[in-house]
């Protein structure tokens, strides 16, 4: 059971990391991820949406009929996603109003559904708990890591805190605006994927078809 | 990973079973929603007030000076208007009123005549409020707020204006619902700079202030009174545009602009 639980935790952070294997979530991991502070309240709220719609759908699930079983889930990730939200608007006003509706669009974010319907429903509440803090914590990781490059190449900050002085301050480092948009958030997340399936070759896709070659001969 | 466990019953299935957990999952859920709606509810509106107050000083060009916000903020004068006769009025507590729910009371406001509703708000409150900063005793900026239909919601703004009733300092939108990466800029530095030094009125007192499409040609005669407009925002450009001249024209600020700019002309 202990190393079941190890695996729940750790597995999604990067051997089956929900951005960097199954591509879920992009959406806010390029919205939000302009600077850091931002993604890590997004970060947190990810976490405890997942963590917790995990656990209730995995208490209920003896007796959710299997006709409304989605319909049910999406409720209690929106439930969740709404008192988030309006925790962060009660407590941290001014990262809220820059996430604006992408807290808000958690309840869409394709991970939280994949593991409640995915795990949580065939899962006892306690393993279901861990595996919803791991993907959040997955997608964190991704998060943190684009936000730290964007925000430190786009305005030579972190965290708000300057770290390369820029050209407008009288310092050196002539910001890269392009890092601002969000492209170039997609070009990061490709570039992580690029290296994590160069590090791990098992997460590598076989190829769904293979163009065939034609002869002349074969034709002929 | 534990066998999955699928134990579908009939019993599970039934459309009596269905409808109770239906009812049940609903139940909890909404009296989560609504008790940390209710219990939030008074930290939440303390921040919005907070965040109005804080761009009420931006907006005025005071926050650079680094000072505390709550501190700067007793500094401006509040005081309510009679939008009518452009008038100040003392009846009225400026620390009370509130022109956007007053809106909402047919006893304290007034339907706004459709073709004089370029704004799309339906009604105003009879009286306005606005700021007004001192500097030394002398008059120095004018913060008038402004509200009016974006593209997607309503955009809650405050436009702030030298002592002559006509050149802005500066402007900002405190709350919005357009297209954020887009419409969204209009509560944005870069584009909230273009608007300082331009100009309200022409010489003959003809509303001129507008967010057009694309880049203002800087040679153009207008280019004191055109604003850039975003790419990509075209119709929360046009919003805007509508908000201030609904706001500025002769149904709302105009009588009250009017008399500001008489009495600097008499002294």
């Amino acid at each position: 059971m202990r190393s079941e639980m190890k695996r729940a935790l750790l597995n999604p952070i990067v051997d089956n990391n929900p951005i960097t294997l199954q591509i879920l979530g992009v959406c806010s991991a390029l919205a939000v991820t302009t600077s850091l502070l931002p993604s890590l309240y997004m970060c947190l709220a990810l976490i405890s949406v997942a963590a917790l719609s995990s656990a209730a759908v995995s208490a209920i699930r003896h007796f959710l009929p299997s006709s409304i079983r989605i319909i049910v889930q999406m409720t209690i990730i929106a439930s969740l996603v709404i008192v988030v939200d309006q925790t962060l608007k009660a407590f941290a006003f001014e990262t809220s109003r820059e996430l604006s509706v992408f807290v808000g669009l958690i309840i869409t974010n394709c991970i939280v559904l994949g593991r409640t319907e995915g795990f949580a429903m065939s899962n006892p509440v306690g393993l279901s708990f861990l595996d919803g803090i791991g993907n959040g914590l997955g997608y964190s990781l991704i998060l943190i890591i684009v936000a730290s490059i964007r925000e430190l190449l786009g305005a030579g900050t972190l965290m708000g805190m300057t770290v390369l002085r820029t050209t407008a301050d009288g310092g050196w480092y002539n910001p890269n605006g392009m890092m601002m948009l969000p492209p170039t958030a997609f070009f990061i997340i490709g570039l992580i994927i690029w290296a994590v399936r160069s590090w791990r070759v098992e997460q590598v896709e076989k190829p769904e078809f293979r163009i065939h070659e034609v002869h002349r001969t074969e034709v002929l | 990973m534990p066998e999955p466990e699928q134990k579908t019953t009939p019993q599970r299935d039934s459309i009596g079973r269905t409808l109770l957990v239906a009812f049940l999952v609903s139940l909890l859920c909404s009296s989560l929603v609504a008790s940390a709606a209710v219990l939030l509810k008074p930290r939440q509106e303390a921040n919005e007030a907070r965040h109005i107050r804080r761009n009420i000083v931006d907006v005025a060009g005071l926050l650079e000076s680094g000072e505390d916000i709550e501190r700067l903020f007793e500094g401006i004068e509040a005081r309510v208007i009679d939008l009518q006769t452009g008038r100040y009025v003392d009846d009225v507590d400026e620390l009370r009123f509130d022109p956007v729910k007053a809106a909402g009371d047919p006893a304290l406001s007034l339907a706004i005549p459709d073709e004089l509703d370029v704004a799309g708000i339906g009604r105003r409150a009879k009286w306005g409020l606005v700021y007004l900063v001192r500097k030394k005793g002398q008059l120095a900026t004018i913060v008038l707020p402004v509200h009016g239909r974006g593209l997607w919601s309503m955009i809650y703004g405050l436009l702030a204006l030298e002592p002559d009733a006509n050149t802005i300092v500066g402007i900002t939108f405190y709350e919005h619902g357009e297209t954020p990466g887009l419409g969204d800029q209009i509560a944005k530095r870069p584009w909230r700079d273009l608007w300082s030094g331009k100009q309200l009125f022409d010489q003959s007192n003809n509303l001129k202030i507008e967010v057009v499409k694309g880049r203002v040609p800087p040679d153009s005669p207008l280019a004191p009174y055109h604003v850039d407009g975003i790419s990509g925002a075209t119709l929360t450009g046009r919003g805007v545009t509508t908000t201030l001249q609904y706001w500025l024209g002769e149904h709302a600020y105009g009588p009250y602009l009017q008399n500001i700019r008489s009495q600097r002309e008499g002294s």
